[in-house]
């Protein structure tokens, strides 16, 4: 199994990240090698199987629907790279 | 002996007897880690004046006869993908490198009950994808056995601290093996808990059905006793099980007598190196000799575990990771001209490697067209695991195997193939697929001087037979007394 460079660069466009001209042989030759890996899945028979989504299938956990009051936007919001008043801020730019 | 060798629960008597104080050990760690952390480097940041104030406090606390909790004072490392309020936590990514965590994981709550003192944040891979620790954005951590090896990975900072007497212990985390791996490595006990038992909240996600935070220590005791301090349901955590707190300690009893365990014949077969087979018959031949039964048993499902787990761990991861969009939190890239450059740019500068080569196969065995190819057949093969686990807990209480294929390996050793790394994991894979306990037990050394570490998998929520077998097992044995060389000087 391998995959070609255009399957990279669509891949990499659906995960927004760039991959430079000079990687691209690299990330093909690697991801090609992982993707015969994973498909060793397909050696297993798996009639009848439902998926696991989970590993632990015990419970569904619910909680109380209660109003509770956190006013914690300044302390969320302290590692953002650029705010004014109580909003992420970036640079103005034409979309 | 000195401070820095004792077990925490030594310390903890020694507390309780007034023959040390909190600021005494705490400062012995602090000066051991100027000694050897610039060898090891195991730690990204230390903490030692708020350390060194928080065991002042508690040492006058503790004199005034004010009622303490039994580990008040002793200190502890972390690892850096494990938020602890105020301080940094970067996941050994360039991507959170200034992130400063706004909460308290809930792990770190329970260590802030019990008033344990925080050393630093340690060492990983980044984002917790590796097996080496030499994914970390920032630098290598040394084995403390022979520092041209790694410690493994992910959690190779927090193996190599408890190792190397600079953590008297460590949490970790363990997606595919990054707890109990390392532990194999570095010749510590690492307990990977059942999926549930310990929160997640305040752990930086990497693949959520598959993380789990545990304790990496110097023995059995240890172990049972951070596992009972970090355990139990958590309503900030949907997937956290509720079932009552435990007294894990209560399981530190030295008797195998009428224990069924099982070897799966498949984890000493091919790939696994000759001396690692040799310690893990050996482990089996003394259970025997303490009166339990040991008989080889079959997994063949566990050959796919490791196919299964790329496919899921990095869906998980590719979905996980979108978060970081350069705007919220984390690394901002400069080079702005549209909108999409904040997202991509950031991303792009802000993840290493290894991160990207998993977010591109993750989003491509998600993508449409290969979702049912991957990601289902992947879901229904982690159903054949666990039910393949489930019908061998009918026969056995145990399964006894390697943690690692190999003792440690040299430094860049497996930094070019990155499924060779991968194989790194094969030994400890199946057990997060399917939810389940396992506990790295250091046993022996290898003509190299290189710890060898064996594994016991119990069943979901059964920790307590693991630390019994685990606890008999050191009682009637005497790794502690092997010390790591730092030998080999910096690769």
């Amino acid at each position: 199994m391998s995959i070609s460079k255009e399957e990279i660069m669509h891949i990499a466009e659906l995960s927004d990240l760039k991959i430079s001209d000079n990687e691209i042989e690299k990330y093909k030759k690697d991801i090609s090698e992982i993707l015969k890996l994973a498909n060793e899945v397909n050696n297993v028979n798996t009639d009848g199987m439902d998926e696991t989504i989970g590993a632990n299938q015990k419970c569904n956990a619910f909680r109380k629907d209660e109003v509770k009051n956190s006013n914690k936007r300044e302390i969320l919001m302290q590692n953002a790279p650029s705010k004014e008043d109580g909003m992420f801020k970036i640079p103005k730019m034409s979309l | 002996m000195e401070i820095v060798d004792l077990t925490v629960h030594e310390l903890a008597e020694k507390l309780e007897a007034k023959e040390l104080t909190s600021e005494e050990i705490t400062k012995a760690y602090f000066n051991r880690i100027k000694e050897i952390d610039p060898k090891v480097r195991a730690y990204i940041s230390t903490l030692e004046d708020d350390a060194i104030n928080k065991a002042k406090q508690i040492d006058v606390a503790r004199n005034k006869g004010e009622k303490l909790p039994k580990y008040a004072g002793i200190p502890i490392g972390i690892k850096d993908n494990i938020c602890i309020k105020g301080t940094k936590t970067t996941c050994s990514s360039k991507m959170l490198e200034n992130f400063v965590s706004p909460y308290d994981a809930t792990v770190i709550e329970k260590l802030n009950e019990e008033k344990l003192v925080y050393l630093g944040k340690l060492n990983m891979d980044e984002f917790a994808m590796g097996s080496s620790t030499e994914n970390s954005a920032f630098f290598n951590t040394h084995n403390p056995w022979d520092l041209s090896r790694v410690p493994g990975g992910s959690s190779g900072g927090s193996a190599a601290a408890v190792a190397s007497n600079i953590a008297p212990w460590a949490l970790g985390s363990d997606t595919g093996g990054s707890i109990r791996q390392p532990s194999s490595l570095c010749g510590t006990v690492g307990l990977k808990p059942t999926y549930g038992l310990v929160s997640r909240y305040g752990l930086v996600a990497f693949a959520s059905s598959l993380d789990q935070i545990g304790p990496i220590t110097k023995d059995v005791t240890d172990s049972a006793i951070l596992l009972s301090i970090i355990s139990g349901h958590d309503e900030k955590d949907s997937t956290s099980d509720n079932n009552p707190s435990k007294d894990y300690t209560k399981s530190l009893i030295n008797d195998v007598k009428g224990m069924r365990i099982g070897i799966p014949k498949e984890y000493i077969g091919e790939g696994i190196n000759e001396e690692v087979k040799k310690a893990i018959l050996d482990v089996a031949k003394k259970y025997e000799e303490l009166g339990a039964t040991v008989e080889e048993c079959s997994f063949e499902a566990g050959n796919y575990a490791l196919s299964a787990y790329y496919i899921i761990a990095d869906a998980e991861a590719s979905s996980n990771l979108g978060r970081f969009d350069g705007i919220r939190y984390g690394y901002r890239t400069s080079k702005i001209e549209s909108l999409d450059d904040i997202y991509v740019n950031s991303r792009s500068e802000g993840f290493g490697q290894e991160v990207k080569r998993r977010i591109l196969l993750g989003t491509y065995v998600l993508s449409s067209g290969y979702y049912d190819a991957y990601y289902k057949k992947a879901q229904k093969v982690r159903t054949v695991i666990k039910k393949a686990f489930d019908e061998l807990f009918e026969k056995y209480d145990l399964l006894l195997a390697p943690t690692s294929p190999t003792t440690a390996f040299k430094i860049g050793e497996k930094t070019e193939n990155p499924v060779e790394m991968y194989l790194a994991d094969i030994c400890t894979i199946p057990v997060n697929m399917a939810g389940l306990p396992g506990m790295n037990v250091p046993c022996t050394l290898d003509s190299q001087g290189l710890p060898i570490g064996f594994q016991l998998i119990g069943k979901a929520f059964d920790e307590e037979t693991i630390i019994r077998a685990a606890y008999t097992y050191e009682q009637n044995s005497n790794f502690r007394e092997s010390k790591p060389s730092f030998k080999g000087g910096k690769a």
